[in-house]
């Protein structure tokens, strides 16, 4: 595996069509240099809520990843409507999502959570009006194993 | 249980024919809500929805399903078709309303695990 291998992947709001497709290509990366499969699933699912929440909520946004011998870093930065109270958009089942959104499937206050839980760091930074940073780690060596 | 064993045994229209049908299908989860199906489904699990947009398509490739069923007779629109055959992830459509469908899947040994 290389020391480090980093990318990036641009989002744009309400494009449906091609949602998924920055952290599918980032899945394949990670495949590509022999990250362990559940490493992988950690890291798609979060990069899926993350980019999805983009195309949900913001104008645009991109995706970045950074990925050492340690961790994988990835950073969701996004041109949107900010969050205003973060600790309970984090609440499960907490959604701000129009009825359509909701009519997708999509916008059942789980996004957030999921990142949360399939991350070993989230780090959520939001200024209203401007737009969100969510950034997640994932360790690749345990120090506990 | 392969996808192909539970097409034959439930009657289901495969609309992305050209897919290989033969793979394992290691249980089942049903949800509306794509969060809850990326969050508390498995690998190898079968997906019963009646979302029919392309995103569906996105989860079930990002969580390695086996494959989607629609129920009552849903039918997807062709970017979701596409866009499933780009992404080797079947689709099947059944006539029946989703209770009915998962308590045929159940008696047919499918659990959520």
């Amino acid at each position: 595996m290389p020391e480090i291998e980093e990318g990036i992947f641009f989002l744009t709001g309400k494009d449906f069509t091609n949602a998924g497709a920055a952290s599918s290509s980032l899945k394949a990366v990670l495949e590509r240099i022999g990250i362990p499969k559940d490493i992988i699933r950690r890291t798609a699912i979060a990069a899926f809520e993350a980019e999805m929440n983009t195309i949900i909520y913001a104008v645009a946004g991109m995706l970045k990843y950074r990925i050492t011998d340690s961790e994988i870093v990835v950073t969701i930065q996004d041109m949107g409507p900010g969050i205003p109270d973060i600790d309970l958009a984090l609440t499960e089942g907490y959604s701000t999502a129009p009825d359509y959104i909701r009519a997708m499937g999509f916008g059942s206050g789980m996004g957030l959570p999921n990142i949360k839980k399939n991350s070993d760091r989230l780090t959520v930074n939001s200024i209203v009006g401007e737009g969100t940073t969510v950034e997640f780690m994932i360790k690749l060596k345990d120090e506990a194993q | 249980m392969t996808l192909q064993d539970i097409i034959t045994s439930l009657s289901l229209e495969v609309v992305t024919p050209e897919l290989d049908l033969k793979r394992e299908v290691t249980g089942g989860y049903v949800s509306d809500l794509l969060s809850d199906v990326i969050g508390n489904s498995y690998e190898g699990n079968v997906w019963i929805t009646l979302q029919i947009h392309l995103n569906i398509v996105a989860v079930a490739a990002l969580k390695g399903l086996s494959g989607i069923i629609l129920v009552n007779n849903r039918r997807p629109d062709a970017e979701t078709l596409k866009k499933a055959s780009a992404e080797n992830i079947p689709v099947m459509t059944s006539t029946l309303p989703t209770f009915e469908l998962v308590g045929r899947l159940y008696a047919l040994g499918l659990r959520c695990r």
